[in-house]
């Protein structure tokens, strides 16, 4: 069975937000929008959003890491979004395991948000349903796209190519070789979500210099000393004996 | 089309349902985004008209098919309410500043610039000045000014990063950003240091993701930790102004290592070169040539010696075998001593130890010791060797390109200090010892660069470079190689505007902007009449001391006329300066006009070769909206100048698109705007006759040109005799001379030898000869900024610096509704340790006071900030009503300036009273340079952001949101 997911890759993500406008622009004019914005011009703008990012600091100063942490719908396997729902309308899909909600059958009623561990629902307040990240389902299957833009927005615009997209089922896929090699991890997963979006965590690089390394035969240093050359008056041996 | 198109779709049955798609008319066409001054490629995707997708085209160089955040939210700056759709005039009786505007057309429009601006050209062309913001269109702009005749011309540059491009290109020919940058392809090591958190955008990222994948170690060197810093593998935090210290003090370690790649620094740079020390010599400080012929043309003569370690004596720079000492004193036969220039940086660094700098930079000595031994080790043992023959300019032949695997990319945090320029001269050295520039995984320049050191771009030099009805003689801007090219009158007097080129900032290549309005208003040096100002927002974020300049522009002479008598604003948005236009001019967005990133200008060249681009209309311009390139072309046609004027006074060129293709710089030279397809048939490239069909060819490639230098030209340009003849033959360059680095800077010596009245030539005045003498150091050295010398540091201890977020840039995209939704205000981000000391909380309302001025503002803590600095985003605060929002939106009532704290000018030293709060070399704005103080706000204090300006009204032609909510849906209007 497939699973989409989205895998995170936090050791390079700069936390640029591309990922979540282009969700926006993308989503607001395509099948599952609009994604209506309150006030847009006015005091305390507030939008839907189906992807955000947020940036926190781990650490006392100068021990300080800032970390950039893009969030959406994490598409969990067993997602506790869908029991909730009284009307049937937040559903999870058999053939790739997104979860959905279905518009029409939305009454608005925010058990779903509730649910969710992971705060990754959004209410539209004006069309009064329920809205989320369908890893843009109407481009991955959509045959009028050229075949490498059948992802979601937010996996194309991504700069440093943080986000990765594919099927976590499938052991051979990117998304799984990245879990497995690089220490890819869910979020709560003490909640028995089994969220299918991963993230992969930070990693340094560290130089080891060894001290023997400063110390050269080819310094060019020693090039630099001019050999000593005594004075011509200097006594020497042709001062002293004629052998 | 509906200007402002919302609608309210009903909710779709199905998710997979593309109704919308299948019942509308949909396009897809190319262009350039500018949303930021990268210049990615986009493809925009239209349904029924409307933009529906912006997305990163994917066939593009520069970007490869990704996009920002800024990129992905175009849409909302195309139908943002702030923009401006008709032409407006200041309401009779009105004043500035009130935003009281009438209608009025194109055609009374520019009939009141032709008016205006013909008498003047007839009679006094330097009373019309032009300065414009972030551009890019400067080969349009800077040949418009030159055409009119007027001196007074700059874009931003010198209120940005000209410390930057000055300091690099008077080292090494060359610079970061649009004209170089770090090879993260093959680097190993790679040091960020004063980088505002993406400055610049989309390339950086894709490298630096690469970089890290790759196993390299990244170093981010800031005294903040937001952005890019945020992935470093060390953050290495540091005070502000202070990286000229850390520089030198590397310096002193790689050398006292011995871990610089002394075979670079012998045939690559002047460090071998011998000085000349005889103090009583006019020659003082200068190079020893063997031979002296009138030194004529635009590089450095091969006429210089080398002390040979085998012959023990001196011999002709790059003779074939010879070896030369770095390092030694010596007499040359008539007894006049001399020193390698190596030697002399040597004896320079000497007291710079990492012990002396760990006191100044607040970084630990061991750490700068690592540091340095983690750059001269990767460079020295990683390094490359590609199998790429080449030939040098000596015409020795190579088997091989060797790179040494450390780079670093800088921007303004060392730029914007008055001590910039030596600092940055202080990296390029860094750069040139490690043996790193254009080598693979070190610097490598991007064409036109590398240029000469300097540039062979001349200002006029005095008052006879101005005549009316004649174009200026010279260029408006340049590269000054000696005291005889500055622009300065009889008496060594500015005669610009803005003072640049005078013996204040002699080398202040990109203009002074930030000193014009000021100057203006004072009259000093002389009076102005009308000032053109293209998309900068001199009354709010691009002016240092916002609240003063404001009041200048709106302030008058006895006779009730203004000081600045005159003021045109172009500007495609609302933003704080259109409040003090008399006459506004509305321009399209990036998304309704031609546009090209020219080779004249900065281009988007990529590091293995020349690349340009275009900009071609997605979507009509908005109401009457036209392109400020139009305008120019208009306006130039009008007031017959000649480059627009054919010899029988006909107009030459019908619109903006027939000027690029066909414009020529000189009648025949085959040379113009854009690079690609040129020649009849578009055969050719960079050089050829005008190709009539040059925009289809564009607009079928992507709206990109690029070429592939062969892989031998694409490393060791500076002295790749294959490349400068290339270039040569292409006419990206007069001559093809080796360019070695400037270790040693006998540019900055001549200009020391004047002040020390020692040259023949011009004399700086007497007031200036002492700040000559100290700032024209041919070495680099370290001083603290000019403003913490003239403050009181026990009184305001703190630096304050802002830099602008990803998802903004600078002061363009609050009009934009998704983007203010991530940036919606701003806080002062102060260390715990420093904000509790003045009992000021996380989240609460504080005060940051210089000796200039004081704000109020909300605090927020944060443990990514070195202790002594506090930092805000730039440009996140708007003045109330500004830009289209409502006059209580955050922006104006949370969100603030740093600006009023910062000065234009410097307390009154002994240089002078209205001195420019600048660079004394360059005369970069010293932004970073403001010292405060904080202390917390009372409990019963107005919770708002300090200083509040009155609300101003939407102008005439803005379109007002009908109501309050925006539920974006592009065309699909036949959906059921």
């Amino acid at each position: 069975m497939t699973q989409l997911a989205l895998v995170i890759d936090l050791n390079v993500c700069v936390g640029c937000h591309a990922c979540v406008t282009s969700c926006k622009e993308w989503n607001t004019s395509g099948t599952a929008g609009s994604m209506s914005d309150d006030n847009p011009y006015g005091q305390d703008p507030t939008g839907t959003f189906f992807n955000r990012v947020q940036t926190f600091e781990v650490g006392t100063y100068p021990n300080t890491e800032t970390v950039h942490f893009p969030k959406s719908c994490l598409h969990c396997e067993d997602p506790p979004c869908v029991p909730v729902c009284p009307t049937g309308a937040s559903y999870k899909r058999a053939e790739d395991g997104i979860v959905l909600v279905d518009y029409d059958k939305c009454i608005g009623c925010k058990y779903c948000s509730w649910a969710c561990p992971y705060g990754a629902r959004e209410i539209d307040e004006h069309l009064k349903v329920m809205k989320k990240c369908t890893l843009c389902v109407d481009r991955i299957y959509d045959t009028a796209l050229p075949e490498t833009e059948r992802k979601p927005a937010c996996v194309l615009a991504c700069p440093t190519s943080a986000r990765l997209f594919g099927d976590v089922h499938d052991p051979e896929s990117q998304v799984s070789v990245a879990i497995r090699e690089n220490g890819g991890y869910q979020l709560l997963p003490e909640w028995g979500t089994n969220p299918a979006n991963h993230y992969l965590p930070r990693r340094k690089t560290r130089i080891t210099i060894h001290e023997d390394e400063l110390e050269r035969v080819d310094n060019p240093l020693k090039k630099e000393r001019r050999q000593p050359r005594p004075g011509f008056d200097e006594p020497t041996l042709d001062d002293v004996t004629s052998w | 089309m509906d200007h402002f198109p919302m609608q309210d779709p009903k909710p779709l049955h199905n998710p997979l349902n593309k109704i919308a798609d299948q019942s509308s008319r949909i396009e897809t066409k190319n262009t350039t985004c500018y949303m930021c001054a990268c210049r990615c490629g986009i493809r925009v995707t239209l349904r029924d008209g409307e933009v529906r997708y912006i997305q990163g085209n994917p066939d593009h160089p520069l970007n490869k098919g990704v996009i920002c955040a800024k990129g992905a939210s175009g849409i909302m700056k195309q139908y943002s309410p702030a923009r401006l759709t008709k032409p407006l005039k200041r309401k009779a009786g009105a004043d500035r500043g009130d935003n009281e505007f009438e209608e009025i057309s194109w055609d009374e429009a520019f009939q009141m610039m032709e008016e205006r601006l013909a008498p003047i050209r007839a009679t006094d062309p330097k009373k019309f000045a032009l300065f414009t913001g972030r551009d890019q269109m400067q080969a349009l702009t800077g040949l418009f000014a030159k055409q009119f005749g007027t001196p007074n011309y700059a874009a931003h540059g010198g209120f940005c990063s000209v410390n930057m491009a000055a300091g690099m290109i008077y080292t090494i020919g060359g610079s970061f950003w649009e004209f170089g940058g770090p090879d993260l392809e093959r680097s190993k090591l790679f040091v960020m240091i004063g980088t505002a958190e993406d400055h610049h955008s989309n390339p950086m990222k894709i490298e630096l993701s690469k970089f890290k994948r790759n196993g390299g170690k990244f170093i981010s060197i800031n005294p903040v930790r937001t952005g890019y810093s945020a992935i470093a593998d060390e953050w290495i935090p540091i005070k502000p102004g202070t990286d000229g210290a850390l520089m030198l003090a590397l310096t002193n370690e790689i050398i006292k290592q011995g871990l610089y790649d002394r075979e670079f620094l012998i045939q690559y740079t002047n460090s071998a070169q011998l000085v000349n020390l005889d103090e009583k010599s006019t020659e003082y400080g200068m190079f020893v040539r063997f031979e002296v012929p009138p030194e004529e043309g635009c590089f450095d003569p091969q006429n210089k010696l080398w002390w040979d370690r085998e012959l023990n004596r001196p011999i002709s720079t790059h003779t074939e075998g010879a070896d030369p000492y770095l390092l030694g004193e010596f007499r040359l036969d008539d007894g006049t001593p001399v020193k390698p220039a190596f030697q002399m940086l040597v004896d320079r660094v000497k007291d710079y130890t990492p012990e002396w700098a760990s006191k100044i930079t607040g970084i630990p000595v061991e750490t700068i010791k690592r540091l340095a031994h983690e750059m001269g080790i990767v460079a020295r043992d990683e390094k490359i060797e590609l199998p790429i023959p080449w030939t040098d300019t000596w015409g020795k032949e190579h088997q091989t390109v060797t790179g040494n695997p450390v780079s670093f990319h800088a921007m303004r945090g060392l730029a914007a200090h008055s001590n910039g320029f030596h600092t940055i001269r202080a990296l390029s050295i860094l750069m040139s010892i490690l043996g790193t520039i254009d080598r693979p995984g070190g610097f490598r320049h991007k064409a036109p660069f590398p240029r000469p050191i300097p540039p062979c771009a001349k200002t006029p030099t005095g008052w006879d470079g101005i005549k009316p009805n004649t174009p200026l003689g010279g260029m408006p801007l340049g590269w000054p190689a000696d005291p005889d090219d500055l622009f300065v009158d009889e008496n060594g007097g500015p005669i610009r505007i803005d003072k640049a080129f005078s013996w204040e900032f002699p080398l202040s290549v990109h203009g002074m902007m930030h000193n014009a309005i000021t100057n203006a208003w004072r009259q000093d040096p002389y009076p102005i009449d009308t000032l053109l100002i293209f998309m900068a927002n001199m009354a709010w974020n691009s002016s240092m001391n916002t609240d003063e300049v404001r009041k200048m522009l709106n302030d008058k002479k006895e006779d009730g006329e203004y000081k600045i008598p005159f003021l045109i604003v172009a500007d495609a948005f609302q933003s704080e300066m259109v409040a003090y236009a008399d006459l506004v001019l509305p321009d399209t967005t990036y998304l309704e006009r031609h546009d090209v990133m020219s080779m004249l200008d900065r281009p988007i060249s990529e590091y293995d070769g020349p690349v340009d681009s275009v900009r071609i209309p997605v979507v009509p311009p908005t109401g009457e909206c036209k392109p400020f390139q139009e305008v120019i072309i208009e306006l130039g046609s009008r007031l017959k100048l000649p480059a627009f004027t054919k010899p029988d006074g006909e107009r030459k060129f019908r619109d903006y698109p027939d000027f690029v293709v066909n414009y020529e710089t000189e009648p025949g030279s085959g040379i113009g705007f854009l690079a690609g397809w040129r020649g009849k048939g578009g055969e050719k490239f960079l050089k050829g006759e005008p190709n009539p069909k040059q925009w289809e060819m564009y607009e079928k490639n992507n709206c990109v040109f690029q070429y592939h230098l062969p892989k031998s030209y694409q490393y060791m340009r500076n002295w790749n005799q294959g490349y400068l003849e290339w270039a040569q033959r292409h006419r990206l360059t007069r001559y093809a001379e080796p360019i070695l680095c400037h270790i040693y800077s006998e540019v900055l010596q001549k200009f020391r030898l004047a002040a020390q009245g020692k040259s023949q030539g011009k004399q700086p005045p007497d007031h200036l000869r002492k700040r000559i003498e100290t700032y024209f150091d041919p070495l680099p050295f370290y001083y603290e900024p000019l403003e913490s010398q003239l403050t009181d540091l026990q009184k305001y201890p703190l630096n304050a610096i802002t830099q602008r977020p990803m998802a903004m840039y600078h002061s363009w995209d609050s009009q934009n509704a998704w983007l203010r939704q991530i940036h919606t205000f701003n806080y002062m981000h102060v260390n715990p340790v420093t904000a509790r000391k003045e009992g000021i909380e996380d989240g609460g309302w504080m005060w940051a006071e210089s000796q200039w001025g004081k704000i109020r503002c909300l605090c927020r803590y944060s443990e990514a900030v070195e202790p002594g600095t506090i930092w805000t985003w730039n440009a996140i605060g708007k003045a109330s009503g500004a830009w289209g929002l409502d006059g209580n939106a955050n922006e104006s009532k949370q969100g603030f300036l740093l600006n009023h704290v910062i000065s234009e000018e410097l307390p009154a030293h002994d240089a002078g009273t209205n001195v420019s709060n600048s660079d004394p070399v360059t005369g970069q704005a010293g932004w970073y340079d403001v010292r405060v103080r904080i202390y917390k706000a009372e409990a019963g204090e107005e919770k708002v952001s300090f200083p509040q300006f009155d609300t101003v009204n939407a102008v005439p032609g803005q379109s007002k949101p009908k109501k309050s909510w925006l539920a974006y849906f592009a065309g699909g209007k036949k959906r059921a």
